[in-house]
């Protein structure tokens, strides 16, 4: 039915009569400069994205798959991945619950201190990452002010796995925070009150009437939030440890890779990771146009 | 359209406050307390040692590296950024999605990776490296490279920030400045620019603290030769691998004000509702 209807209506507004004098004209465009702004946006995408990127696949791919896979499965690379991923997964979790609930907070609640939490939600976005790394070592480590509480339990945070889990979660917070946030505030508060007068429970109103509204913007802050930590160096290199099979996250396998000029080694891995930053980012592209369905006022 | 007027938004009250106070407690212990160590750590000794580590011949050349490096790719991302939104707002061409999904792309690359793509590119084992030997110019490990990567890892900001607004704006101004005989620079300077220029200083101003602030795509093609392809960021790392805690700390408070200082401006746009079709 749906399909059918949008259907129609594109044929139709090919059609229409307002588009046939364009039609006519042919392919005269009144407004200058399509040639060299396009022109010049393609070559500099092309010579700053496109033929790096070109020139890293061109190096992967001068090896065979044999001894791409050996690369790939060497122990040490292998679980570098292993934990890259899997911490940042975790990382980007935690952020999707807690951040969800930050935006929740930062959108229907009105107390003192509103305005600077609201404030401080883009700050390790703005951070440099080596700052938020020494920083969060100082704070984590066994004699830093929270770090110092967790190891008297029993749970050292710096130079352990929960380490990079807690600089992965810092450096994807905002992405889960300011993507929902806006979704939060578009939500007609009508619909609640409307669910409550039907006789829904607070509960239901949110798992059943607000979280399928909010879900494809938790999704898109998730996979940005993931995308953002598995390619993490900075903050991770300070308080992780960096001991190999442990506490290795990929992207520092790379660099040292790179510094015994194991070039193809780096290649490979970067390849690896490229491509998993492209899935993500198709990903995140289609949850968008998601959002944009149900909240933008997109008229297309 | 905004949907302020309708959005309630209420005191704390019950599960309110347990949902308030969890999310203080997130953000106090992930962001707050560490954004307090380093001005705590910077400053216990009082304001002297700060102002030596910043005027440490080291950091001072950091400094002119990160502004070098600055002054250059933000100016180049910003006329790349108002020429894609040009074309891809007031145009329809083929593969226009694709091109709007590849300006993306260096949001997702890890700047290890970004880094790397350069190394590969221009060193000396590189693609581009024997040909950039024989005219003796070097890019990786050299400034050349330091401010390629910024530019790579900086990219889309600007042009992210435009083609929202553009797109929400529509061409109607343009056209009928057009149609009143003015040319295509009049039209975009006249017409387009006081449009656009909200948006185009928010765009610049993340753009300028991502630059000032990139650590693992420069610290891979720089090469770490202190007092030369050093940064602030990669400044800080020495100073921290060198023990020198408060000195570490001092440059790391240094670069938290600059970002600080982007946030206030930041939020300053965003209050006054001076790019409304943000976020849609």
């Amino acid at each position: 039915m749906n399909d059918v209807a949008v259907g129609g209506e594109r044929v139709s507004r090919r059609l229409s009569l307002y588009t046939l004098p364009r039609m006519l004209l042919g392919k005269r465009r009144v407004l200058p400069g399509l040639g060299p702004t396009l022109g010049f946006t393609w070559f500099y995408l092309s010579a700053l994205v496109l033929i790096p990127i070109g020139a890293l696949v061109l190096k992967a791919s001068a090896l065979s798959w044999t001894q791409v896979v050996a690369i790939i499965t060497n122990p040490r690379t292998s679980a570098a991945l292993m934990l890259s991923f899997g911490a940042s997964a975790a990382a980007a979790l935690i952020n999707t619950l807690v951040g969800t609930l930050v935006a929740w907070v930062l959108a229907r609640y009105r107390f003192a201190g509103r305005t600077l939490l609201d404030a401080i939600v883009d700050l390790p976005f703005a951070l440099p990452t080596s700052v938020a790394g020494i920083a969060l070592t100082y704070v984590y480590s066994e004699h830093g002010w929270v770090g110092g509480l967790f190891a008297k339990i029993g749970v050292p945070i710096a130079f352990t796995r929960l380490g990079i889990v807690v600089a992965l979660t810092f450096v994807g917070m905002p992405f889960v925070v300011r993507t929902v946030q806006p979704v939060i505030q578009e939500i007609d508060v009508q619909i609640e009150e409307a669910a409550a007068s039907l006789g829904a429970t607070k509960l239901q109103t949110f798992t059943r009437v607000l979280l399928p509204m909010l879900g494809p913007a938790i999704g898109a802050g998730f996979a940005l939030s993931f995308a953002r930590a598995v390619g993490e160096y900075g903050s991770v290199l300070f308080i992780a440890g960096n001991m190999p099979m442990r506490t290795e996250i990929a992207p520092l396998l790379i660099v040292s890779k790179l510094e015994q000029f194991d070039y193809a080694g780096a290649a490979v891995i970067g390849v690896a990771m490229l491509t998993v930053s492209l899935a993500l980012l198709i990903t995140v592209q289609l949850l968008e146009r998601q959002v944009e369905k149900r909240f933008g006022g997109d008229p297309s | 359209m905004s949907g302020r007027s309708i959005v309630r938004s209420e005191t704390p009250r019950g599960f309110g406050l347990v949902l308030v106070a969890l999310a203080v407690a997130f953000l106090g212990l992930l962001v707050l307390v560490p954004l307090a160590a380093v001005l705590g750590t910077a400053f216990q000794k009082g304001f002297d040692p700060f102002w030596n580590a910043i005027r440490d011949p080291d950091t001072l050349s950091a400094i002119r590296l990160t502004l070098l490096t600055t002054v250059i790719a933000v100016p180049l991302n910003a006329v790349f950024g108002v020429t894609a939104a040009w074309a891809i707002t007031k145009f329809d061409f083929r593969g226009k999605s694709l091109l709007v999904s590849l300006i993306d792309l260096p949001f997702t690359v890890s700047p290890v990776v970004a880094g790397l793509l350069f190394v590969l590119l221009f060193g000396t084992r590189g693609l581009l490296g024997p040909a950039l030997a024989d005219t003796g110019i070097r890019v990786v490990y050299a400034t050349p490279g330091v401010i390629i990567a910024t530019i790579f890892v900086t990219f889309p900001f600007i042009a992210r920030e435009l083609i929202p607004l553009m797109q929400a704006q529509g061409n109607e101004e343009e056209l009928a400045a057009i149609t009143l005989g003015a040319n295509g620079w009049q039209t975009f300077w006249r017409v387009t620019l006081p449009n656009i220029k909200w948006g185009l200083l928010y765009g610049t101003v993340v753009c300028t603290a991502r630059a000032m602030g990139e650590f693992g795509a420069v610290s891979v093609v720089s090469g770490h030769v202190r007092g030369l392809t050093n940064t602030l960021p990669l400044h800080v790392e020495i100073l921290y691998n060198d023990y020198h805690q408060i000195e570490a700390f001092s440059v790391a408070s240094l670069l938290t004000l600059i970002s600080l200082v982007a946030l206030v401006i930041k939020k300053l746009i965003e209050k006054k509702g001076l790019i409304s079709a943000h976020g849609g």
